[in-house]
């Protein structure tokens, strides 16, 4: 019964949202208040049926009903109370549902946050993104059913596959999917302005929260993933270049090139017709991130679901949005231009300068994510674009642009002194060029890793140097001027530092990173990376539903000695054995131990044990937070603004 | 091809003494691609198969080859999909070249912005003084 309630709720959401589409963008047209009421509430009753559908789901998964063909496949009896849950949105037709979820859910706060709108702006949005959510209620009911029965009934679930058993994995689908899908409300924005044939100020304000919004989620949700395949895939790497990490990162990329040009329009009206470009771009690509994983058009661990219909149904959404978005924009976004003027050196010139770098850079990944696709197309040809490829066309770009970063907060709008601003921070050049002197001492030739750390610390010393010259603005630098900054400020400051730390982490990680492999037997010991590690014995351990053989080593460190457990998973559903690292950070880096396979030798039991150096990694776990924060604080600054200022600052929209 | 794999895991149970073979190894193993896992390269595979290609790499580097030959025993081996490094050649022009078209167009984008007398606009500052 419930998974019949279930897919009856799910199309009434669809039919709900059907309505939002229909009513709002009628309302648009007519400019027809009425309507519009209509379209909110069929927003309202979309968002509760879908929510409701969802935690029907999630209630299947408890009760593992394996009558339902989703529950068998991906869980079991034995699975800890998380993993059943987190198990909802752990395959293809549970995530689509929470895609829907959240796109109605979006669709819900656009019909309650009218801001500085219109009316014909507002209506039309809220009909465009219940567009949005009834095309993919279409698809989630028709092709992938999360509620489609097996009969007979099977006794037991497959299981959830056991990498995924984990908690960072638990959070990181739904924090990339509220990122996706958040990209859906500028798309709905964009579109509507198009319609209404303006995007002014008013117009801009309303984008910016839900681009934030979906950028401070993609970054969490990145961030997951990463954090995960750094500890639970066993070679100490976070980041590789996979497609499907392509396919979240380039909605990342769009989404930060958003967030900083819809600044521009909202506080200097210029730019507009890029802002809603970008918006139309930034959606299409988390739909294209969307296809590649589902289509499996590309091999990657991630892809789940390889069913080519699916990957043609999500090709048909994809060409539908952008064929509406590119089709409207180039009929309409004429009309719109009328960019205020601005000098090549001021903030909206380097605003401009991050945008068109950021878009350089979606723009290189998605060729060498695609490339391998239309070599096979053309030639037949099975050629690999990996990371060789990825590191030199990415790294340069976001040189350059971590080298302006730093100098545009501190430019005036329409004309900035360079001068002046590169003297205001002379303190963190000072820096940069030291730092870089000293990677040099201990590493000669390094000269390509010491830039990236010079610049690495150019960026994050320069908005420490943007948070002191605010906090001195205006008056002597106290304690309550201090505590006074605007949170924009600390927004500001915050993601700048992290994308600071990020790039030291990264680079120092990258380039310096060691490793040794030794086969040891209890009571051998091995010198690496200035620490001494002894394995004291392996053996087995049960877990909930694995059994494990665990390695327990000391590690002697200086004057500290810590022990430390490293393990190997095998699940009673089957499956190949996971690893579980020892992971020992410490000022210098991450001391990694990941155990391998029985290695016998001359009769006496010994294992292969990998032995990782991964010096600052921690730095970019830090770094990523760092700029998640910041935009966490830049939505609270957006929010208290909504509170104190009047809309009718604004209003002209 | 057992007999040369059977020495070669026997290898490389002994790390590597010299560091720089070492750090060669690790480089190489980073852009060979594990041929029965999706999408790893062979240093991060815990697969057999990657292990087996691990000890190749280091066989390889023992009998003295460069990291060239090294890259192209694998690809005659196992075709240019093995190789993580695209190829340098006429299918793959267009992809090397992307950044720079990338950046041509974006220089060309900026310069239809740009807008002629810069002394004409004054500076501006927030009402809330940023």
């Amino acid at each position: 019964m419930i998974a019949e309630l279930g897919a009856v709720l799910a199309a009434v959401a669809l039919i709900a949202s059907l309505a939002q589409a229909g009513f709002g963008l009628r309302a648009g047209a007519r400019s027809d208040s009425a309507l519009a009421a209509i379209a909110a509430s069929s927003a309202q009753t979309a968002a509760f049926a879908a929510l409701m559908a969802f935690a029907l789901l999630i209630t299947l998964f408890v009760q593992s009903d394996f009558s339902v063909a989703v529950v068998q496949a991906n869980s079991h009896i034995d699975k800890p109370l998380l993993y059943k849950i987190a198990g909802t949105w752990g395959n293809h037709e549970g995530s689509m549902l929470l895609w829907c979820l959240v796109s109605a859910f979006f669709g819900l706060a656009m019909a309650h946050n009218r801001g500085a709108m219109g009316l014909g702006m507002w209506a039309r949005a809220i009909g465009v993104q219940g567009a949005v959510t009834a095309g993919a209620l279409i698809y989630t009911l028709i092709l992938s059913n999360p509620f489609a029965r097996l009969d007979p009934a099977p006794y037991a679930g497959s299981g959830l596959n056991p990498l995924l058993q984990d908690p960072a994995l638990a959070a990181h689908p739904p924090m990339l999917y509220l990122g996706y899908v958040g990209l859906s409300a500028p798309f709905s924005l964009a579109i509507a302005a198009l319609l209404e044939g303006k995007a002014n100020q008013g117009w801009a304000r309303a984008l910016r929260p839900w681009a934030l919004i979906a950028w401070t989620c993609l970054t969490f949700g990145i961030g997951l993933g990463s954090y995960w395949a750094y500890y639970e895939l066993g070679w100490g790497g976070w980041w590789f270049w996979d497609p499907v990490e392509n396919a979240s990162f380039m909605p990342w990329l769009a989404a930060c090139a958003l967030v900083h040009c819809a600044i521009v329009t909202e506080r200097r009206g210029s730019l507009a017709s890029w802002t809603i470009l970008l918006s139309i771009i930034a959606f299409g690509l988390a739909l294209l991130g969307t296809f590649l994983v589902r289509s499996g058009v590309l091999t990657s661990v991630h892809a789940f679901a390889v069913d080519p219909r699916r990957g043609v149904a999500v090709l048909a959404l994809l060409a539908v949005v952008l064929g509406v978005g590119f089709g409207l924009y180039a009929w309409r976004a004429p009309g719109l231009a009328k960019p205020a003027g601005f000098a090549a050196v001021s903030r909206e010139g380097l605003m401009v300068f991050n945008n068109l770098g950021l878009a350089v850079a979606a723009g290189a990944v998605l060729v060498g994510t695609l490339y391998p696709i239309a070599v096979e197309a053309a030639t037949g040809d099975l050629i690999s674009v990996g990371p060789p490829y990825f590191n030199i066309a990415f790294a340069p770009l976001m040189a350059a642009l971590f080298l302006v970063m730093p100098l545009a907060p501190l430019l005036t709008w329409r004309k900035g002194d360079a001068g002046a601003a590169l003297r205001t921070l002379w303190l963190a050049g000072a820096l940069a060029f030291a730092s870089a002197a000293i990677v040099l001492l201990f590493r000669n030739n390094a000269i390509i890793p010491a830039a990236g750390i010079g610049i690495g610390v150019w960026a994050t010393a320069g908005a420490f140097v943007y948070l002191w010259k605010r906090w001195g603005q205006g008056g002597p630098r106290s304690a309550a001027r201090f505590a006074a900054l605007p949170l924009s400020v600390w927004a500001l400051a915050a993601a700048h530092i992290g994308a600071g730390v990020l790039t030291i982490g990264a680079v120092a990680e990258t380039a310096f990173r060691s490793e040794r492999a030794a086969a040891l037997a209890p009571g051998e010991s091995i010198t690496f990376a200035g620490r001494t590690a002894t394995l004291l014995e392996v053996a087995e351990a049960q877990g909930p539903n694995y059994t494990a053989l665990r390695a327990t080593l000391r590690v002697a460190h200086g004057g500290r000695v810590d022990v430390a457990a490293a393990e190997r998973r095998a699940y009673s559903t089957g499956g190949a054995p996971t690893t579980e690292v020892a992971i020992l950070s410490a000022l210098d880096g991450d001391f990694y131990i990941a155990l391998g396979e029985a290695a016998a030798r001359d009769g006496q039991a010994a294992w292969t044990i990998r032995f990782y150096h991964n010096p600052l990694v921690q730095l970019i776990f830090w770094g990523v937070t760092l700029m998640g924060l910041g935009g966490a604080l830049g939505l609270a600054a957006l929010a208290r603004r909504r509170r104190t200022a009047p809309h009718s600052a604004l209003a002209a929209a | 091809m057992i007999a040369a794999l059977a020495f070669a895991a026997a290898v490389a149970a002994q790390p590597p003494a010299d560091p720089a073979a070492a750090a060669r190894a690790q480089a190489l193993e980073q852009e060979i691609r594990c041929v029965v896992c999706q999408n790893e390269p062979i240093s991060q595979s815990t697969a057999e198969m990657a292990g087996d290609m691990r000890a190749l790499v280091r066989a390889r580097i023992e009998a003295g080859d460069s990291d060239d030959e090294i890259r192209a025993f694998f690809r005659d081996r196992y075709g240019e999909f093995v190789l993580f490094r695209p190829p340098f050649d006429a299918r793959t022009y267009l992809l090397w070249a992307a950044p720079a078209l990338l950046i041509l167009a974006a220089a060309g984008a900026a310069y239809s912005l740009r807008r002629r007398g810069d002394a004409a606009f004054a500076p501006e500052t927030d009402p809330d003084g940023r």
